[in-house]
This record gives C-alpha cells, sequence and structure tokens, in this order.
C-alpha cells in the first residue's frame, strides 16, 4: 500500500510556567491511500494534540513541536504558513468535534464552502457556488439551495456537522482528520454521519484519521486502530487484532470497561487510578505501570520499546506478557497468553 | 405500592406573542405520561436531546413547575405540597447531575458540599457532621482526608463521587440521575457505575436513570421507558425491549448503536438502511397526523408500546 503521511518521533510539547511538557511524546505513525485509522484514547492521552501537530494549529506561544511529518515526500514540520496553507483543505483537512464553533457564524454555510474553493481551486464565483451546492446536496442536506443563504445558528447540530463536513471535503483532500465528529450527537443523528463519512471516503478515495474515544465508532469505522495512553501508542493492529486479540494491559481494561447491551448486570472493570495530568505524567519507564499495581514491577522494560505480535500488530512494554485482571487469580492467567 | 407514581404529567412551556404577549400556544415538553417506579427498583428513562427526559427528572425534584397531572410519593401527592410543607419530601429525593464542573460549589469544601444537605435538615456538632461526611466519602471510595479539598483538586470521576456521596447524605429513597456519567471517560465511568450500584445495594435506594446511551441502561436497569417527542413511545422490562423491539422508535435507535464487533459492520449498516426506510414508510402506524406518539398499549404482561 501506498504511504501518504509519515510521522516520526512527534514530540508535542505544552508550557506550564515556562516549562514544557510533552503531551505527544515520541510519535511515529504511518498513513496509508485509503485506510481509516482509528486514534483511541481517554481525555489527556494526546490524541487531538497529535491532530493538532499534524495540521500545526497549535499556538507557537505556548508549544513546541519536533520530529517530522512527512506527507508525500515533504516535510510539514517547520514549513512556511504559506506553504502549509496550500496543504491544509487540499491536502490534510479536519472535521472539529463542535461544529458551532468550527463555523464561523457571521459567514453564510455557502461563503464557508466557496472560501475554501476560493483557495484551492482555479474556479470562477459561478462555478464555486454551484460546486457549494452540490457538495451540501452529497453530504445529504435536503435542501442545498436554502442551507447555502443560512447562517450556522440556523442549522441543528446534525446538520451543522454535515455542514462542516462539506467543508473539509471541497478542495478534495487526500488525508480527513475528524476529531470527535460525532460525540456532541445523538445516536440516531451519529450513525447518519459516520455512514455519510463511509460513503465519501468511498467516493473520493481519501485516507482518514479518526480520533474517537468510542469504541463502538472504532469498530463501525476503522480498518486499522491505534490505542493511546500518556502521549505514546500503546498498541496498534488492524481492527479485528484489536477486539479479537488485544495485547495490551491498557486495551484490555479499556475493552473490559464498555457496559455492553448483551451482558447486564456484570460488575464493570473499572481502570484503577486516573490518567496523570501532564505535569505528573512519569516520562521513563511503562506509564501504564501505576495504574496496575497489583502486577509486580519487574515485568515492565526500563526503556518500553514495540513488540511486534502479530502482522501489523505492535504492542509497547513487556508487561502484557504477565499481565491478568486483578480479580483473576494469576495461576490461571498470569503468563499465559 | 409504588414509592413515585407519576400520573399524567404535562409540562408545557407557553409561546408568547402580540403586543400584549399574550400565550398562543404551547411548547409541550412532556406531555401526558405515567409511570411508577418501585422501592429500590432502577427505571431507566432513555431519549434523544429534546425529548423530555430532563425534564420528567426536574419536575420530580419541583425544580420546574408542571401544568397538569399529579406526582406520588409514598401516596402522597407532593405537586400540592409547597414551601415548608416540602421539607420531607426534599429529604427523601435526591438528585446527581450531570456536569460536575457546574453541580458542585467550587468555594466550598468537599466536607461543606456533602454536609450541606445534613445541615439543612439535622442539627449535629462539628464532630459528629465530620464523621458523617468520612463515613459518606468512604461509601464512594474516597480517603476521608479529601474532606478539607476543594472540588477543583479531583478529576472528573472523583467530582461525580463526591456528588454521589452529597445525594445519598441524607439516606434518600429515590434518586434521579441525570445522565450521571455522560461527561465522563470510559474507564471512569465503570468506576462510577460501580458505586452506584454498590450503593444502591447498601441503602435500598430507587434510581430514577436518565441517559442516552443504551448500553450504560441496560448495565443499570431493570425496568425502562424510551421517550420521544415528550412522551412515551415503549416502556418494559429491560430485557424484553431489547430483544424485542416493537416501536419503530426504538428499533431505529437500537439499530443506530455502533457495535463493538467490527466484523458485524456491513450487517449493521445494511439492517441500519432498511430500518431508515421502515420509519419513513410506517410513520403512520406510530404517530399520529400532527405528529403525535400515540398512548401506550400493553402488548405483554411487561411491555407497553405506543401503536395503533
Amino acid at each position: 500500500m501506498d504511504k501518504i503521511l509519515e510521522i516520526n518521533n512527534l514530540v508535542t510539547s505544552f508550557s506550564i510556567s515556562r516549562k514544557f511538557y510533552p503531551a505527544v511524546d515520541g510519535i511515529s505513525l504511518e498513513i496509508y491511500k485509503n485506510e481509516v485509522l482509528a486514534i483511541v484514547g481517554e481525555s489527556g492521552s494526546g490524541k487531538s494534540a497529535m491532530a493538532m501537530s499534524i495540521m500545526q494549529l497549535l499556538n507557537p506561544n505556548y508549544s513546541k513541536i519536533e520530529g517530522s511529518v512527512i506527507f508525500n515526500g515533504k516535510e510539514l514540520i517547520g514549513m512556511k504558513e504559506k506553504a502549509l496553507n496550500k496543504v491544509r483543505g487540499s491536502g490534510i483537512s479536519m472535521i472539529f468535534q463542535d461544529a458551532l464553533s468550527a463555523l464561523n457564524p457571521l459567514m453564510r454555510i455557502g461563503e464557508q464552502i466557496e472560501e475554501s474553493l476560493l483557495y484551492h481551486t482555479t474556479l470562477n464565483k459561478e462555478a464555486r457556488t454551484q460546486r457549494a451546492v452540490e457538495l451540501l446536496g452529497k453530504v445529504g442536506i435536503v435542501n442545498p439551495e436554502l442551507v447555502h443563504n443560512q447562517y450556522p445558528h440556523e442549522l441543528s447540530g446534525g446538520m451543522r456537522q454535515r455542514a462542516m463536513i462539506a467543508i473539509s471535503i471541497a478542495a478534495n483532500p487526500e488525508i480527513l482528520i475528524a476529531d470527535e465528529p460525532t460525540t456532541a450527537l445523538d445516536v440516531t443523528i451519529q450513525s447518519q454521519i459516520l455512514d455519510l463519512l463511509r460513503q465519501l471516503q468511498k467516493d473520493i478515495g481519501s485516507s482518514i484519521i479518526l480520533i474517537t474515544h468510542d469504541l463502538g465508532v472504532v469498530a463501525e469505522m476503522a480498518t486499522r486502530v491505534a490505542v493511546m495512553y500518556g502521549g505514546q501508542i500503546v498498541e496498534i493492529a488492524p481492527v479485528l487484532e484489536i477486539f479479537e486479540n488485544p495485547r495490551h494491559p491498557y486495551t484490555r481494561s479499556l475493552l473490559a470497561s464498555i457496559p455492553h447491551i448483551n451482558q447486564s448486570g456484570k460488575r464493570l472493570n473499572a481502570i484503577r487510578g486516573m490518567v496523570p495530568s501532564l505535569k505528573y505524567m512519569p516520562r521513563s519507564g511503562c506509564r501504564f505501570a501505576d495504574r496496575t499495581p497489583w502486577l509486580s514491577k519487574e515485568i515492565h522494560e526500563k526503556e518500553p520499546t514495540y513488540h511486534e505480535v502479530g502482522v501489523g500488530h505492535k504492542v509497547l512494554c513487556t508487561c502484557y506478557k504477565s499481565f491478568y485482571f486483578e480479580n483473576e487469580e494469576k495461576t490461571k492467567n498470569g503468563g499465559v497468553l | 405500592m409504588a414509592l413515585l407514581e407519576v400520573q399524567n404529567l404535562k409540562i408545557y412551556y407557553p409561546i408568547r406573542g402580540g403586543i400584549l404577549s399574550r400565550i398562543v400556544g404551547y411548547v409541550k415538553a412532556v406531555d401526558d405520561v405515567s409511570f411508577t417506579v418501585d422501592k429500590g427498583e432502577t427505571v431507566g428513562l432513555i431519549g434523544e436531546s429534546g425529548s423530555g427526559k430532563s425534564t420528567i427528572g426536574k419536575s420530580i425534584l419541583g425544580l420546574v413547575p408542571i401544568h397538569a397531572g399529579t406526582i406520588l410519593f409514598d401516596g402522597e401527592d407532593i405537586t400540592k405540597h409547597i414551601g415548608k410543607n416540602r421539607s420531607p419530601y426534599r429529604k427523601s429525593v435526591q438528585m446527581i447531575f450531570q456536569d460536575v464542573n457546574s453541580s458542585l460549589n467550587p468555594k466550598k469544601r468537599v466536607l461543606d458540599v456533602i454536609a450541606e444537605p445534613i445541615r439543612n435538615f439535622e442539627k449535629l456538632t462539628k464532630e459528629e457532621e465530620r464523621k458523617r461526611v468520612d463515613e459518606l466519602l468512604t461509601i464512594v471510595g474516597m480517603s476521608p482526608e479529601n474532606a478539607i479539598k476543594y472540588p477543583h483538586e479531583f478529576s472528573g470521576g472523583q467530582k461525580q463521587r463526591i456528588g454521589v456521596a452529597r445525594a445519598i447524605a441524607l439516606k434518600p429513597k429515590l434518586i434521579v440521575a441525570d445522565e450521571p456519567v455522560s461527561a465522563l471517560d470510559l474507564s471512569i465511568q465503570a468506576q462510577v457505575l460501580n458505586y452506584l450500584k454498590d450503593v444502591q445495594e447498601e441503602l435500598g435506594l430507587a434510581y430514577l436513570f436518565i441517559s442516552h446511551d443504551m448500553g450504560v441502561v441496560k448495565h443499570m436497569c431493570e425496568k425502562l421507558t424510551i421517550m420521544n417527542k415528550g412522551r412515551f413511545v415503549e416502556s418494559g422490562l429491560s430485557q424484553e425491549i431489547y430483544e424485542n423491539p416493537e416501536h419503530i422508535y426504538t428499533r431505529r435507535l437500537l439499530a443506530s448503536i455502533p457495535d463493538i464487533d467490527p466484523t458485524k459492520k456491513e450487517e449493521n449498516s445494511q439492517k441500519r438502511a432498511v430500518i431508515n426506510a421502515e420509519y419513513e414508510s410506517e410513520n403512520k402506524n406510530y404517530y399520529d397526523e400532527n405528529g403525535k406518539v400515540y398512548d401506550l398499549k400493553r402488548i405483554t404482561d411487561n411491555h407497553f408500546v405506543a401503536k395503533l
């Protein structure tokens, strides 16, 4: 498969009282053509910070990006703003979680779509208007001519999300980064938006980086999954592998904590403790070690490295080999995989 | 006798218009619903945003004025109790809110947050009060030293547990939990749900559990009700509804939930398309010409559906 984006050892740090703390801590990743890569993690795991670093939308006064992001052979980190603006929108574009704050409240929906066309295509005014109406129809808006002339506040949440998707696909981007695109929506609207994204991906053939905390959405959409914890990718695998054969303690704990429709009443698995804040994140050793205090410290590596456990399936740290849940007996499951 | 019995509850918000701002119509947030909650059980209330589920929760606490109907608690009609008369009822019904950041006073220590309801009803000395707060914190799995901290020093899950501790401080009989875990991360959500269940067993509480997450509701509730447009569309035992959803709205809602099994991706997508088509074509069997949901009809002993 063709690689279109390559991230090497990306470190994104934020400053807290003049000291920089890395929120994304050494991520290396490849994105291939036509795939949907899901990035899963809880709040504070650095998944959004990573997306913002790829697009370089972070304020340079408070943040620092190191490492390299190579898109179609070009290095994005350190690129001039003018050149970057060519990539943003037509090369890589983004769908945000909160459509109401991502859209400009003073501009009509149509104008906002045309703005993207103005910068990235050579179409004239009429052609742009026509294309904008077409795009609104494509994202499943029933009366595109009307919505073209409306303001964001006149639309419902699902419609706004559709309008934002229309803006982001206007210039046929090669990569679409969707940062929690359905988190603020009701389930019935969520399923419509997910169906739409899947359809669009087939039509325009772009790759999607889907950032979410909802494992159900991951199962529905993704072809590959990267699980993030504490600014690192702790496990990466094809989607079936993640659900059928999860290896890293964090992935396994997360999957066990979902209240599932088909099994009620059973006590849920809660992960002990909490995600440490940026300032107090352990910077050496296995970052998940603190949340599994019932395990011996020796099972973790001093400097965790990735271990290949299957085709395209990599796990960070050796602790996966001897992990067992707190309520399980050690003799039964300890060390057995 | 049921602990809580809501009969023909209507909550209308007036729409005013004209020069004299006369009432020209009503927004029917909750339109003629009835249900009961028994002692020690958990009843789920599911609906999408705007369905009126939170409004029902608030009306039980007396936080929104009701238009018509009665709310019986332990056999007494509490809608007639006003002011002081209401206080014994206030003691036995408590609420857990969705947004932990806005429901805990940032200027108060955890001790004061949890002790406030106690101070309203009981005269305790400082030591007795502290002892009670320590006990409550222990029930929700937090160490008593936390009592002198402020809410901002805690994580979201811990804050929600403080909210639970406050709600159970007066040993209530009923707790209205309005989306108690929807703002929390998955692993934290599991913690809070586990504590809610533990507390329920310990104190014999009843919950009215309001949520939009069908997975969470299935985990927590024996009985549930699904709302749409301020009306009940389906109600009964969770097991029966999940296995055999009758109303088209319920079917559509269930089909929309992403399944965590990636092998069923295509199958689910097709199922969804079929149900959505059905939702369009069979609309008139489930909604009258004004788009109103029909009245509930019994189909089995424990299963009611709003259908023609």
